[in-house]
């Protein structure tokens, strides 16, 4: 464990910008931030119900290109993993948060900002299955895969 | 105000925090993770932050309501259970975390650098997510 203060600041403060993102959507419009459950929703479209999510999806992305000008340094300049083991990761997620009803944002954030009980065995879940998942490909298979 | 904008809102502020956060690097991601190796704390604080402030919306604002500002009616989901999908889908979800380093929300923001890797890990995801759909669908006909 060494890790700057500043890290751990920067965590803070992007932590307190998440929960008033995700509280903002709470108290204006009534829903819950969970991405996975507003991507998925998409996955097929139902009529009537895409123009939100897509605008939600629209502002990550904004987000996304507003950092590269005001804050490169949140994103990497190269990822380690190969395309299999992205290929596989992201089909992982993609299924497993649609199966469970939730990702990080979703159970981690809104649902135990809620103190849901579903959403904290859910997080403690992720939480452990991808240390676990971390302790092969980092420590049993020795490399970074 | 209407549906669209706060969306369109909510994600570009939250795109912002993750960015601000370190949730945005995998390396950082996967340190968070290797809690037998250079464990990384700094993601504790994100989740912790986030917390703290959606507790303290939901509890001394969003109680004391019957509605949202726009719209009629709050959808917080009821459900209580725990059933073996919820506990399978976050043992799926973890793997994939930590293999790739990337959750939906961060993997979504870090498509606007337009890095293959983060384009492949995004349309993975995005499979991965209507293959659920379709998993459904032939597992409520059969």
């Amino acid at each position: 464990m060494n890790v700057p203060t500043s890290d751990l600041l920067a965590g803070l403060a992007g932590g307190l910008i998440i929960g008033a993102a995700t509280s903002f959507m709470l108290l204006f419009s009534g829903r819950i931030a969970g991405v996975s459950g507003i991507i998925g929703g998409l996955l097929p479209a139902t009529r009537g119900d895409i123009d939100w999510r897509a605008m939600f999806l629209i502002g990550l992305l904004v987000g996304g290109v507003i950092l590269r000008f005001i804050y490169p340094a949140a994103f990497p300049t190269t990822i380690d993993a190969s395309p299999m083991t992205l290929v596989g990761a992201g089909l992982l997620v993609g299924f497993g948060t649609r199966m469970g009803n939730g990702c990080t944002s979703g159970h981690g954030v809104c649902g135990i900002g809620r103190m849901s009980r579903r959403s904290l065995v859910a997080t403690m879940t992720f939480l452990f299955s991808g240390m676990i998942t971390v302790y092969i490909t980092h420590h049993l298979l020795g490399a970074s895969v | 105000m209407n549906h669209r904008s706060i969306a369109f809102i909510t994600g570009l502020i939250f795109a912002v925090g993750l960015g601000i956060s370190g949730m945005t690097q995998p390396t950082k991601v996967i340190g968070f993770l290797d809690v037998t190796g250079a464990w990384d704390p700094s993601l504790v604080m994100v989740m912790g932050g986030a917390v703290v402030v959606y507790f303290l919306v939901f509890n001394v604002i969003v109680r004391r309501r019957d509605k949202p500002i726009v719209g009629e009616r709050f959808g917080i989901p009821s459900r209580r259970d725990i059933d073996p999908r919820l506990l399978g889908g976050a043992v799926l979800f973890g793997a994939g975390w930590g293999l790739g380093g990337f959750c939906p929300g961060p993997a979504l923001t870090s498509a606007a650098t337009g890095m293959s890797s983060v384009l492949i890990f995004v349309a993975a995801m995005l499979a991965g997510m209507g293959l659920h759909s379709t998993y459904q669908k032939l597992r409520s006909r059969a």
